[in-house]
């Protein structure tokens, strides 16, 4: 003790300096600037703005990282990375760049600079009657006929991804759950996570089945949240199926819908593949349904869209809520002043969606586009020898590369995910980003891109099939 | 600089580390003999300093898991708390009672959305409902409501009109050099803004603010107004059960737009008349010690500049004691600049970018709302923009502009209307000519009733005191004096209370959304109803 007496600062102020720094340190990961050691914390975030609930760091998101660094180009990148992760649909550009031809009076706002003052100033929560009547009118049909939607209940929102958060800010407190089937799209664990503190549980769904919905599954996800003591407070369908690229048959819907109905949830319909299912009797949707029972318990059932699959339109970004409860009507509608859809575009495609002729059109022709294909993609692949999950919708199809995996593990899927990224060039979205609990299945896009592209993508599938059959047959040997 | 620890001290250390994590009972006291020892002086330099630290360092860990995982209820309380008890005090969340399945009505809505659910009876809300039901018109409906109650600039439209009337023909949709074409609108665009169009705000900023700042592109985050703009700035600042410090009376959207969905509270620092609505740094300090007694973890000031409702602006000198305040309490300053181009006084307008540009601040702290709505006059097309010095805001924030993003071909067209700078600058004198003029017109009509205002030098309001016509002189007699001019004389204008204005009395009265003609008319009105008002004391 005696020779550190004269020391300026004492061996325990030391010590609690040290403890203090690895303090620090686990504060800057609140996003805080230091100027001077241990002097000042700097200013803090929320919790939310610092945790990786974006789940932007996932495989899904650094698939898309490594097209932004390398994409393909036929002219100038002809061995760049072909996004096959983008569930965009380009493949109806073409009717839509016509009909704004020949009616430029739309794109030119001309028949709107006498109502210009209207629309300039127009930030009514409620939207445009005219956009809205179109929408419903769009909506009814894309589902032949077979449901009616009142305008009245349609809240409008900067896309679906606003729609599916603010249902979820509605219809759920912090700590609540909703019950979601796997696999889903990867944007949920963020839409629905992320700001509003509720959580997702999965119901499992197999490859046994064609990864149809059973009850047993909704019963058993539900009674592992009641196990965990977290509330459930709905269900939320994606019909067609994202990932799997498959309509909701009629009598799974109505099991769903009685399920929900017994456990008093909510349940919500995300429609917004409705128009890319590829024959129209093959769609029915949650509004069919609720309808057929004469609207009883539809309060608690809501359905949500968007023009961003169905019409190709996601930079304009627009989306609805649709239900069938006035509360959550009147609650959405207040609260969509956070995602308003610009006056402009509102009455641009009011226009557009009220053109019976256009629309019939539109989605007939889509659809058999959407077909064509699929089915030019799903033989493809079967001629390099890879299966793919009976689909009859969406962007994708559902890809089976199970026996091509070192191991059946979420491991070997994402080496394979790797492989085929950095060899092959192909960005394709693996199932664990999609919580798939069986390892080997890939998401691959097929609307986003020329024909001439996605030809070219399954030649370098069939070559790497092909190099594979060789190099196993040589280690066999 | 550690002194070799003594065997004997070295073996009980190694203990004591093995012992950590478990702390069973044999364990306990292999802890327990060590801590006797520190606590008597026995335990040596080394030990007696760093068990006390790291024992202090677990204590926060622990403290800090602990907080995380009961986040959740304690969420759900606060949300519940802040939505349904005025006075904020934390309740036991009703999640036991309403679990209890008896009931086969429909599925319950969460609680942070059964407040927003109910009809709305705030008189900013009730008189906006009214205008919309039974608009006036001079010629077609002239016994209809008068709007004076949204802040909504109507004075030169007929310039942006004309504008997309000679330009728009240039823009065509289906074009390839048109930047409005269809390729251009199909694809996902980044979320938090087309980079040309961030740009040609962050030039227009830089122009309403007389070119004394100049606003970095990079720093911008757009949204879809600057509603969204705020509650997102929000989220990235604080957390449910925190709060905001805001200056009284203020816009009455803020207790929607930052209260509903974030959990976080807004605290009134009042400003009163004697000060001509200033803010007054004294009163901040007692605030923030007063919610700090309250175990009220206040994480921003907010301030509006121009204020909304008074239309006054912050000098200097108050723009240096704010950012010497949020300093030294290590909180954020958020400033609400919304009206930075509306200004018809003669006074000259101080961002707070301007202050940090000579000033040697800790900018990480700063942030800054705009958006078009006011000075384009273009609510319409939804654009508001978050400027923010902190790297990791604009992380967080671009992150949750996919909830909000303003849509592509009004992102087109406004780069082009913004590009036209010679427009642009016509636009901005002439506005503010119109502004000048309706604001002298309407307050000197007002005089005549006996309504004096605020002076105040930006905004599409004045700040009027009514208090004499009130009866009795509370919060009371100004709603009665709201409902009267509401129904009987059938113009819509705000009270102070919706304000959070704690002298009562006052009211805000916009101006912009009138005609010269118009003006004589509302005189007319509110005369009957002041003097029935007078004769019935």
């Amino acid at each position: 003790m005696g020779p550190l007496e004269n020391l300026p600062i004492g061996i325990d102020q030391f010590l609690c300096t040290v403890s203090f720094l690895i303090e620090i340190r686990l504060l800057l990961r609140r996003g805080v600037k230091l100027p001077l050691m241990g002097v000042e914390f700097g200013v803090l975030l929320s919790e939310i703005a610092t945790s990786d609930a974006h789940g932007e760091d996932s495989p899904y998101f650094a698939g898309w990282k490594a097209y932004d660094e390398d994409p393909y180009d036929a002219v100038s990148n002809p061995s760049g990375v072909i996004q096959m992760g983008l569930a965009e649909n380009q493949v109806s550009f073409y009717l839509l760049e016509n009909y704004l031809e020949q009616h430029p009076e739309i794109s030119n706002c001309e028949s709107g600079i006498s109502s210009f003052r209207e629309n300039a100033l127009f930030q009514d929560y409620h939207g445009l009657k005219t956009f809205r009547k179109a929408m419903a009118s769009f909506m009814e049909q894309i589902r032949g006929g077979r449901a009616k939607f009142d305008p009245d209940r349609i809240v409008l929102t900067a896309g679906a991804t606003a729609a599916n958060e603010l249902l979820t800010f509605i219809l759920a407190d912090p700590g609540d759950a909703l019950l979601i089937p796997i696999p889903y799209y990867p944007g949920f664990d963020r839409d629905l996570r992320w700001r509003t503190g509720v959580h997702i549980i999965p119901v499992h769904c197999n490859g046994s089945n064609g990864f149809q919905i059973t009850v047993k599954a909704l019963e058993e996800a539900y009674a592992e949240a009641g196990a965990a003591n977290i509330r459930v407070r709905g269900l939320l369908l994606t019909n067609p199926s994202n990932p799997l690229g498959t309509a909701i048959t009629r009598s799974v819907l109505e099991e769903i819908l009685d399920f929900a109905t017994q456990k008093d949830i909510n349940l919500i319909s995300d429609e917004i593949y409705s128009g890319s299912v590829f024959s129209s009797a093959e769609f029915v949707s949650m509004a069919e349904i609720v309808e057929a029972r004469g609207y009883e318990n539809s309060d608690r059932v809501h359905i949500v869209y968007s023009l961003s699959k169905d019409l190709g339109l996601p930079g304009l970004r627009v989306g609805t809520i649709y239900s069938y409860n006035n509360k959550v009507v009147t609650t959405a509608r207040r609260m969509s002043s956070f995602t308003l859809v610009s006056s402009q575009t509102q009455k641009m495609l009011a226009s557009m969606l009220s053109d019976r002729e256009f629309t019939e059109n539109y989605i007939k022709t889509n659809r058999e586009s959407l077909r064509k294909r699929h089915e030019y993609i799903t033989e493809g692949l079967k001629n390099a020898g890879i299966e793919c999950l009976q689909g009859n919708a969406g962007l994708f199809c559902w890809m089976n590369l199970g026996p091509l995996l070192e191991e059946p593990t979420r491991e070997g899927e994402l080496s394979l995910w790797n492989l085929i990224l950095h060899e092959v060039k192909l960005n394709i979205s693996p199932g664990s980003s999609c919580h798939c609990s069986e390892a080997g299945w890939f998401r691959v896009c097929f609307a986003n891109m020329s024909q001439q592209t996605l030809d070219i993508a399954l030649r370098r599938i069939h070559a790497f099939m092909e190099k594979r059959k060789t190099t196993k047959g040589q280690a066999l040997r | 600089m550690t002194r070799t620890p003594s065997p004997e001290s070295a073996g009980e250390e190694e203990k004591t580390a093995e012992t950590w994590p478990s702390g069973g009972g044999g364990t306990a006291m292999r802890l327990v003999v060590p801590l006797q020892g520190v606590v008597q002086g026995r335990g040596g330099l080394v030990l007696g300093s760093l068990l006390p630290c790291a024992l202090f360092y677990v204590l926060q860990l622990y403290l800090k898991r602990k907080n995380r995982s009961s986040s959740s209820s304690s969420a759900a309380s606060a949300a519940a708390s802040v939505s349904e008890l005025p006075n904020g005090i934390p309740r036991t969340t009703s999640r036991g009672i309403l679990s209890s399945k008896t009931s086969v009505g429909p599925a319950p809505i969460s609680s942070r959305a059964s407040s927003v659910a109910g009809p709305s009876d705030s008189p900013y809300y009730v008189g906006y409902k009214k205008c919309l039901e039974d608009p006036y018109h001079p010629a077609s409906n002239s016994d209809g409501v008068m709007q004076l109650g949204l802040a909504e600039n109507q004075l030169s439209l007929d310039l942006l009109r004309d504008w997309l009337a000679e330009n728009l023909k240039d823009l065509a949709l289906d074009g390839e050099e048109g930047n409005l074409s269809i390729s251009g609108l199909a694809t996902y665009q980044p979320f938090d803004g087309l980079m040309e169009l961030k740009m040609a705000v962050a030039g227009f900023m830089s122009h309403v603010m007389q070119r004394s700042v100049s606003v970095n592109p990079s720093r911008i985050i757009l949204a879809a107004g600057a509603t969204p703009a705020i509650e997102t700035l929000s989220f990235c600042l604080a957390d449910p059960g925190d709060a905001f410090l805001v200056p009284s009376p203020y816009y009455p959207g803020f207790d929607r737009d930052i209260k509903w969905r974030t959990g976080i509270d807004l605290i009134p620092v009042p400003c009163r008349s004697i000060d001509n609505f200033s803010l007054n740094i004294a009163t901040l300090e007692r605030a923030y010690n007063q919610a700090k007694k309250r175990g009220i973890k206040v994480r921003a000031v907010l301030v509006s500049n121009p204020s909304n409702p008074v239309g006054n602006l912050l000098n200097r000198e108050t723009l240096y004691d704010l950012l010497d305040f949020a300093t030294a309490k290590n909180i954020h300053l958020i400033s609400d600049e919304v009206y930075a181009g509306s200004i018809h006084g003669n006074v000259e307008f101080v961002s707070i970018a301007e202050v940090l540009q000579t000033q040697d601040f800790d900018r990480s702290r700063v942030h800054i709302i705009y958006g078009l709505s006011k000075d384009l006059s273009l609510p319409g097309f939804r654009v508001g923009v978050i400027y923010s010095f902190n790297e990791h805001v604009l992380a967080a924030a671009s992150k949750f502009a996919r909830f909000s993003s303003i849509s592509a071909p009004t992102q087109h067209l406004l780069v082009s209307m913004l590009a036209d700078s010679k427009f642009i600058t016509r636009y901005i004198m002439q506005n503010k000519t119109r502004l000048q003029k309706m604001y002298a017109l309407f307050v000197n009509a007002l005089k005549q009733l006996g309504i004096e205002c605020v002076k105040s030098s930006g905004g599409f309001y004045c700040w009027a005191d009514m208090s004499k016509f009130i009866r009795p002189y509370s919060e009371k007699g100004e709603l009665e004096l709201w409902d009267k001019l509401l129904n009987v004389a059938k113009i819509n204008i705000t009270p102070g209370s919706s304000c959070h204005c704690i002298e009562p009395g006052w009211f805000r009265c916009c101006f912009t959304t009138l005609s010269e003609g118009d003006i004589p008319v509302v005189i007319q009105r509110m005369m009957i109803v002041i003097n029935s008002h007078n004769n019935r004391r």
